[in-house]
């Protein structure tokens, strides 16, 4: 009894409580960033945003969640009704999942596995099933044509990703977060690999389908796209995913280029300030320029998307990693394995 | 072994706990809100115009070749992976071989850029 106690129940209960301790925070998180944006928005156009829900419209959130539960799930009648339901749920919970080997602070990571990047990287490319599944599942034309858009974007966007990934690897030899964070305590990646850390938030905008590469809900023609049969919590669910998926590619961001939970400067005043301060800095600065970026610049052509996605960012990424590779072998700056 | 798949139980607990959020999440706002559907409400939306026929109809072929263009970078960028791990090792030859891999994989892409198959116009 002792043992069942302490070799499985107790562990258990840690973990669960691990859990927990991720997900409300997150799902916090997630509920002011949807406030943060039209704030934010509302500053740059002179108007005031939300302010009557709660002191500064801080309750506002809460309102809105309120609103989505209360309302009617509208199921069309010529739609798949299991794969329809499972779309949002499936793009919620891989929103989630992804959060379980982001390490917030030194050590303080759900689960340390070796291979996190190659997990994260996997995680974010079965973000498309959902969309496909919504647009396939919901029969309406609109929703048909808006997963295309997106899938074909989401995908094109990933190959770079994914070489921009593997410039950061070389630098690090480790797949593991934790120790790609640790690989920037001289000097944040940012820095040598700019010209990749600028591609990569471009390319993490068109990854979640923010604008200027939102063209799979493009109002103005598409409606909303894959989201246009949806209602009630099936709809939030998609509008949960979306803006954690904002906040983890922010995250993974900081942790390839900005050095994750480390002081950008390790002296007296920057490193009293404990890891996880750090981190969220550096993820709510990333979200700001999301939202800044959204504010200024208008929408791309579909045919101007793919363009500089596979003329430009492939190319030049492809381009990067040849040329790591080779000042690596050239110079002997092999990662130290610690 | 066992504790290298340790490390992968926090993410299925994880996985599991979300799941069962989101269900719960569904259904209540199933339960909560008064479920009135009808025929006209049903309907797929098409901008108020009655739905011509089926949504689901051929697409352009384009995509199709998109897809296909990703199949393989996609498996080219998981070569790289465990050579960029593992580039101290390797040594030369190795960093060799995929420089010969990538200049195969770059011929194909100019091709494919010269034959059109970037285009969306």
């Amino acid at each position: 009894m002792v043992s069942f106690w302490d070799g499985y129940l107790w562990p258990g209960i840690v973990i669960v409580a691990q859990c927990v301790a991720l997900i409300v925070p997150l799902l916090i998180a997630v509920a002011y960033l949807t406030l943060f944006e039209r704030k934010v928005m509302a500053a740059m156009m002179l108007r005031r945003g939300p302010n009557v829900v709660g002191a500064f419209g801080l309750l506002q959130p809460f309102a809105d969640g309120l609103k989505f539960l209360v309302k009617e799930t509208v199921i069309p009648a010529g739609a798949n009704k299991v794969v329809f339901l499972i779309a949002p749920m499936l793009t919620f919970v891989l929103a989630m999942i992804a959060w379980a080997v982001i390490p917030v602070s030194a050590g303080v990571v759900l689960s340390d596995i070796n291979v996190g990047v190659l997990y994260l990287f996997a995680i974010s490319s079965l973000g498309v099933y959902g969309i496909i599944m919504a647009g396939w599942a919901s029969n309406s034309r609109y929703a048909f044509l808006g997963a295309l858009r997106s899938s074909a974007q989401m995908v094109s966007y990933e190959v770079s990703m994914g070489f921009i990934i593997i410039t950061v690897l070389l630098c690090v030899g480790s797949l593991n977060m934790s120790k790609i964070v640790e690989a920037q305590r001289d000097l944040w990646f940012a820095i040598p690999l700019f010209p990749m850390f600028v591609i990569f938030f471009i390319s993490t905008l068109a990854e979640t389908n923010r604008h200027p590469f939102d063209l799979p809900e493009a109002e103005s023609e598409l409606v909303a796209g894959y989201q246009i049969e949806y209602s009630a919590f099936a709809f939030a669910l998609f509008m949960l995913g979306e803006y954690a998926n904002m906040i983890l590619m922010s995250a993974f961001t900081a942790i390839l280029f900005l050095g994750g939970w480390l002081p950008p400067l390790d002296i007296a005043p920057f490193n009293w300030i404990p890891g996880f301060v750090w981190f969220a800095i550096k993820i709510v600065i990333l979200l700001f320029v999301f939202i800044w970026v959204r504010a200024t610049l208008p929408r791309y052509r579909y045919d101007q998307l793919m363009r500089i996605g596979w003329k430009f960012f492939l190319p030049l990424s492809l381009l990067w990693v040849v040329l790591t590779a080779s000042a690596i072998v050239a110079f002997g700056w092999y990662p130290s394995k610690a | 072994m066992s504790t290298m798949l340790a490390e992968y139980l926090p993410i299925l607990i994880f996985l599991g706990i979300s799941i069962v959020m989101v269900t719960v999440m569904l259904g209540a706002s199933y339960v909560i809100a008064r479920q009135r559907p009808d025929s006209e409400k049903n309907a797929p939306y098409e901008c108020g115009f009655e739905a011509f026929g089926d949504a689901r109809r051929p697409f352009d072929v384009r995509f199709y070749l998109v897809a296909i263009l990703f199949i393989i970078f996609d498996l080219e960028v998981a070569f790289l992976f465990p050579w960029a791990v593992s580039l101290g090792e390797v040594g030369l030859f190795g960093f060799w071989s995929m420089m010969v891999f990538l200049g195969v994989l770059t011929v194909g892409f100019i091709y494919e850029w010269k034959k059109g198959a970037l285009e969306w116009d």
